[in-house]
């Protein structure tokens, strides 16, 4: 191969010749971040739902209540609202707001802003919407259920809530408080939702100075934050896709954060110098789901053989080594209820017996899986430890978006892939996982895993599910969630394989940085880089 | 690939004034061809989107909606319509410039193809520049000195550019070239401090540089364009050297060429001033067409070297199902592609001294 | 080779139609073993096609068999390739892998050149409205994207080997429609063609009588060049995950699979991209080589 750099070394010399000798580091006050950031269709807070566009949010916006991005164990804290109190009878909540804050514009932030930004969410009704919907507000409704006056802001619910339940959803990117005059004088006739799917109007630590789909996002900092200005004056996030590509920018010192490194990247980086990983746990659960329209899948016996058939230790321990841990319950570990315990392990004799037992063997699955690595990777390692119990697991690879279209049509055998939390509160995954009330075909409740699975929750789970969001004390309520996740550790043919970690991948002088943990999304506003 | 077409063969000596007629009216026929083609192309286009067992609404309304959300969507798109009308309503956006809004960036297709276009162009151009500065002189060379040490090279050479796959090349390069010896920027178009640095005028970014007079920002994007250029340099080396080769060849077996040997010309200008002068023709096709592929062709090293050009955005836009982006691109794609071809035919009738 | 046969085989007066058939085969035999290169590329076809005849017997072990104690292993005497990101053997899949890649080259082979055949000469024999509607159709695939429309078609159909090859055949065939036009139209009004039409024949019988035997020979120089390009093709399907599916060992999707390990473990990606290096030099080879024996013409320039 040597003579194939003859014509390249020719056209490299004269790139050596005028291209820097050395690459700088990134300016002092400037975070360079490299993330795969394809998936933001909207930066308007009534619509973005996609991890890229709340990490942007996050950032341009602040919400009645939010996380400290320096404390995120203490759970959500006043932001814009400075108190709250409940009424008696738990129908009703006033948040007090909180006094000279100001907006981007310069424009105060108002109770009136954040009654209007709640309203304007539920009646444009787009996807993140359901998480005020669920408290009663409809497009008709909303503007008699959330009132405000000079000072403060009152949410009447549907039903007694748990207060931490709201609260929690008060956190979610849906639920940021928008600047008003401004949007109002770029708006359309659709609530300014076109003009804020490019723009942002908020009071956040940053403000948006360009967001070039697919490839970059830039933020400023917004020196007359509320909190005090940031210390990073610039934030640049770019559309990096391949890991092995954000390695290599890492240790150049040409970023000062890679966000999407795999296992093994990250494990070589490590010894790097210049270079440190900080791991966080996230709140995605990675899942298999048996579908129980299909004959094999549906018999009891071949749901437990399929909970002994994952090599959970082996799996985390190289693969998917720094990206998951076992986890073998739905709600992550940092939320409310969270169950830590894994009652199942890797028994492939075990599992042999139980389909034998069951006159299972030699039966022959096709199911379909996206082809991303991950999931690639968990279902070959499955159909290899399939192939010895006596059942065999033929994979289609699809697109993401074919392999969500079948999955809601109830046509995926064995799904594997991840749930991500929509909202810090643990009813957002039992709402999903064990929650069913009608199993038909007709009832169409596409946005249900246990429906997608065809997994008729008992009466009961679906009774203790709803019975979870209205307990008032956080310490019942945390016990109810425990309850209903041991019930379905024991019977549910939908089965939570691994939590995610994210590793983050860091130069030696960044500190401070937050992704979000399993709760939030990524702050920029405390990250500082030191010598 | 390019092809030799028979049909075009050189007319029967005729009379002048009818001769012009004829390519002035053959050229009008060329031009309904391109029309019908582009109908054509738009029309394959639109039947693929609807074929694609993707669901564009879902796109737009994410995983989480309810049934309500999703059906006001679909009416929203204009997907309860019928087939043909959805087609005929396509048709005179397209007219208008209008491409729909790109269900994935959330943007006018338009100005989506307007940021990503000028990437992929800027790459390209580049990359055929390099493949024409030396694979020209490389074939020529090894035409004159034919089986001597540089026609073994060019044919060693095209020979590897044949049969490598390109993914796998580019990604070697990175490794090499940017992280081992770090000669060259890594993946982008520029280093990300210098992202948005430059003001934008023409989407070039070495261009835009330029006319803003910053020099650091210019060095940085050469060196971050040279690697995926030289790469996609060398695929068109392989193919453009092979080319004038045979064009060569072809050209210095003829009587002209014997007779201006025998009359005592140099060697020098018998290749350069006789033999090359008329093979410019056909290598200025051939140069066309190899351009065009690159302007297509170029998705993997897109991928590989997170260069946000139309190749990746068109292939998410299909994986995706965001069929308005996927229309588009093609469009844009193949207009490129039918206007090198006319270009290169227009050159041939007016040019080739044959037809005169 | 006895000299008898041989003179028999060079005869200049052969004695029955056999006779002359089967000295031109050994004429162009001569020739093409005169060519070293080309020689070079046929013994290494000729070892590809053995390897996946024999792929069960060759290789040391299951190319499925996952370990992953053992993964991402360096070439050593128990792994001569080494082993990928699920501890299998490299060498076992890439001697299994090329099953699958003579598959797609040998069914994009048949299908492409024969839909071209097909359309070109009709096109060029018909002339006139048929010609012209479809050669804009040739027109049109040609137009587009390549590897979108083979994209599209595979995402359409769902991604399978099969679905593969479909699609690269779809898009290839537009440039063999336009060779076989080409040679259709230097052909057509050739004295023999008239003379066989003035003893009866139709349409149909001069087309596959007499026209599609005069352009093959291009057609197979034709393929032969391109066959490279369609491992290539191939296998930038399978690194877009829309070629073979796992845990089938195609080379490109091995490459994708080797990708992210590229810095670390280089051998994962860099086996693969070799394996299909040689092999598409080696069709570049004979199809030099093919040209030089059946295209003179071609071969001069």
């Amino acid at each position: 191969m040597r003579h194939l750099l003859t014509p390249r070394a020719i056209l490299l010399a004269s790139a050596l010749a005028i291209a820097p000798a050395a690459w700088a580091e990134t300016p002092a006050d400037t975070l360079v971040v490299a993330h795969t950031i394809d998936d933001i269709i909207s930066l308007d807070p009534a619509q973005s739902f996609e991890f890229s566009g709340n990490d942007v949010n996050q950032n341009t916006y602040d919400r009645l209540v939010d996380f400290d991005p320096m404390d995120m164990e203490a759970g959500f804290k006043p932001s814009l609202a400075e108190s709250w109190e409940v009424s008696e009878d738990g129908m009703s909540i006033t948040f007090r707001m909180r006094e000279g804050v100001k907006f981007h514009s310069g424009n105060p932030v108002r109770a009136e802003d954040a009654a209007w930004s709640l309203q304007r969410a539920v009646q444009l009704n787009l996807t993140p919407a359901f998480i005020l919907t669920q408290f009663g507000f409809t497009a008709d409704n909303v503007e008699d259920k959330i009132t405000f006056d000079d000072t403060s802001l009152t949410l009447h619910l549907d039903k007694p809530y748990a207060p931490s339940f709201v609260l929690n959803c008060l956190t979610a990117n849906v639920a940021s408080v928008v600047d008003k005059e401004t949007v109002m004088a770029n708006a359309g006739d659709d609530l300014g939702n076109t003009w804020l799917s490019n723009n942002a109007a908020g009071s956040g630590p940053y403000t948006l100075t360009a967001w070039r789909p697919n490839e970059a996002v830039q933020l400023a900092a917004f020196e007359e934050y509320w909190q005090g200005a940031p210390t990073m004056k610039r934030v640049i996030v770019r559309n990096v896709q391949e890991s092995s590509a954000q390695r290599l920018l890492l240790e150049q010192g040409d970023i000062d954060v890679a966000r999407n490194l795999s296992p093994t990247d990250v494990d070589s980086i490590a010894s790097v110098e210049g270079v440190k990983i900080q791991d966080e746990p996230r709140g995605r659960i990675l899942y298999m789901g048996l579908n129980q329209k299909d004959p094999v899948l549906s018999n009891p016996a071949v749901i437990e053989a399929m909970k002994h058939l994952v090599d959970y230790d082996g799996i985390a321990g190289s693969f998917l080594k720094g990206m998951f841990v076992p986890h073998q319950s739905f709600l992550p570990s940092g939320y409310l209820g969270a169950l830590d315990d894994n009652p199942w392990t890797y028994d492939v004799e075990k599992a042999k017996k139980l389909i034998d037992d069951a006159g299972m063997s030699g039966k022959t699955i096709v199911t379909k899986v996206r082809d991303l690595r991950e999931y690639t990777d968990v279902a070959q390692a499955l159909q290899a430890s399939m192939a010895q119990a006596g059942l065999t697991l033929e994979i289609q690879q699809m697109t993401g978006a074919q392999v969500l279209d079948a999955y809601r049509a109830r046509e995926v055998p064995v799904f594997i892939g991840e749930w991500g939390p929509d909202y810090s509160d643990p009813n957002t995954n039992a709402a999903t996982f064990a929650f069913n009330p009608d199993n038909s075909d007709e009832a169409k409740a596409t946005g249900l895993l246990a429906w997608r699975n065809a997994y008729a929750v008992p009466q009961a789970m679906n009774e203790a599910t709803l019975a979870a969001t209205l307990e008032q004390d956080a310490e019942k309520r945390a016990q109810m969630y425990i309850d209903i996740q041991k019930q379905y550790q024991a019977e549910a043919p939908i089965v939570p394989l691994f939590q995610r970690i994210e590793p983050t991948g860091l130069r030696e002088n960044v500190q401070n940085w937050n992704s979000g943990r399993s709760v939030a999304s990524v702050m920029y506003r405390q990250v500082t880089k030191g010598e | 690939m390019p092809d030799t077409d028979g049909g075009a063969a050189a007319p029967p000596p005729d009379h002048r004034a009818a001769a012009r007629r004829r390519r002035v009216r053959s050229i009008g026929g060329t031009l309904l061809s391109l029309v019908l083609t582009m109908l054509g192309l738009l029309l394959v286009t639109f039947i693929i989107g609807r074929v694609m067992p993707i669901d564009p609404v879902l796109k737009v309304v994410g995983d989480r909606a309810t049934q309500a959300q999703y059906d006001a969507a679909y009416q929203a798109m204009g997907l309860d319509q019928p087939l043909y009308v959805q087609f005929a309503r396509y048709l005179g956006d397209v007219l208008t410039c209008d491409f729909g809004r790109s269900i994935s960036t959330g943007q006018p297709v338009v100005n989506d193809i307007l940021r990503v276009f000028p990437a992929t162009f800027e790459l390209a151009t580049l990359g055929t520049l390099i493949g024409v500065f030396v694979g020209v002189p490389l074939g020529v060379v090894a035409a004159a000195r034919r089986g001597g040490i540089v026609d073994q090279v060019a044919r060693v050479v095209a020979l590897v550019g044949y049969s490598m796959p390109i993914f796998w090349l580019g990604l070697m390069g990175l490794l090499l070239f940017y992280g081992i010896l770090g000669w060259v920027g890594g993946p982008g178009r520029q280093g990300i401090i210098y992202d948005g640095m430059v003001p934008t005028v023409t989407g070039l970014i070495l261009v835009d540089s330029l006319i803003a007079g910053d020099w650091a920002a210019f060095k940085d994007a050469f060196s971050h364009i040279i690697l995926p250029a030289s790469l996609l340099g060398y695929y068109s080396l392989a193919y453009i050297s092979r080319m004038t080769r045979s064009f060569m060849l072809e050209q210095l077996s003829a009587e002209y060429i014997t007779t201006a040997r025998v009359k005592g010309l140099s060697e020098r200008a018998v290749i350069w001033r006789h033999a090359f002068r008329n093979i410019s023709i056909p290598l200025v096709t051939v140069i066309a067409l190899s351009f065009g592929s690159l302007l297509e062709g170029s998705v993997l090293t897109e991928i590989i070297f997170s260069w946000p050009g139309l190749g990746q955005y068109i292939t998410k836009a299909l994986l995706s199902g965001d069929m308005s982006a996927v229309l588009g691109g093609t469009v844009v794609i193949g207009t490129c592609f039918v206007a090198l071809n006319l270009l290169s035919d227009i050159l041939y009738r007016f040019l080739d001294p044959r037809s005169k | 080779m006895n000299a008898a046969r041989r003179n028999w085989l060079l005869s200049d007066a052969p004695q029955t139609r056999r006779q002359a058939r089967l000295g031109a085969l050994y004429q162009g035999w001569l020739t093409f073993r005169a060519n070293k290169l080309a020689m070079f590329g046929l013994i290494v076809l000729i070892v590809l096609i053995a390897m996946a005849a024999l792929a069960p017997w060759l290789s040391p072990q299951s190319p499925f068999a996952q370990d992953l104690a053992n993964r991402l292993q360096p070439p050593s005497a128990a792994h001569w390739l080494g082993t990928d990101h699920l501890g299998r053997d490299i060498l076992s899949r890439l001697i299994h892998g090329s099953r699958i890649t003579l598959f797609i080259v040998g069914t994009v082979a048949l299908i492409a050149p024969v839909i071209g055949l097909f359309i070109g000469t009709v096109a060029g024999f018909a002339g006139g409205w048929v010609d012209q509607v479809l050669m804009r159709i040739t027109d049109i695939f040609l137009a587009f994207p390549k590897l979108i429309l083979a994209l599209a078609f595979v995402a359409a159909l769902g991604a399978s080997i099969t679905n593969a090859v479909l699609a690269l055949a779809l898009t290839a065939w537009p440039p063999y429609a336009r060779l076989a036009r080409a040679e259709t139209l230097t052909i057509r009004n050739a004295d023999y063609i008239a003379a066989a039409r003035l003893q009866g024949a139709g349409p149909l019988r001069l087309l596959v009588r007499h026209i599609w035997p005069l352009c093959v020979s291009s057609l197979i120089v034709r393929v032969a060049l391109d066959m490279a390009g369609i491992i290539l093709s191939a296998a930038g399907l399978g690194f877009l995950g829309l070629g073979a599916q796992p845990p089938m060992p195609e080379w490109g999707a091995m490459i994708s699979d080797g990708r992210t390990y590229i810095l670390d473990f280089w051998w994962v990606a860099a086996m693969p991209g070799i394996a299909i290096f040689i092999v598409s030099m080696a069709f570049n080879l004979l199809g030099d080589g093919l040209r030089d024996v059946l295209d003179p013409k071609g071969a001069k320039s």
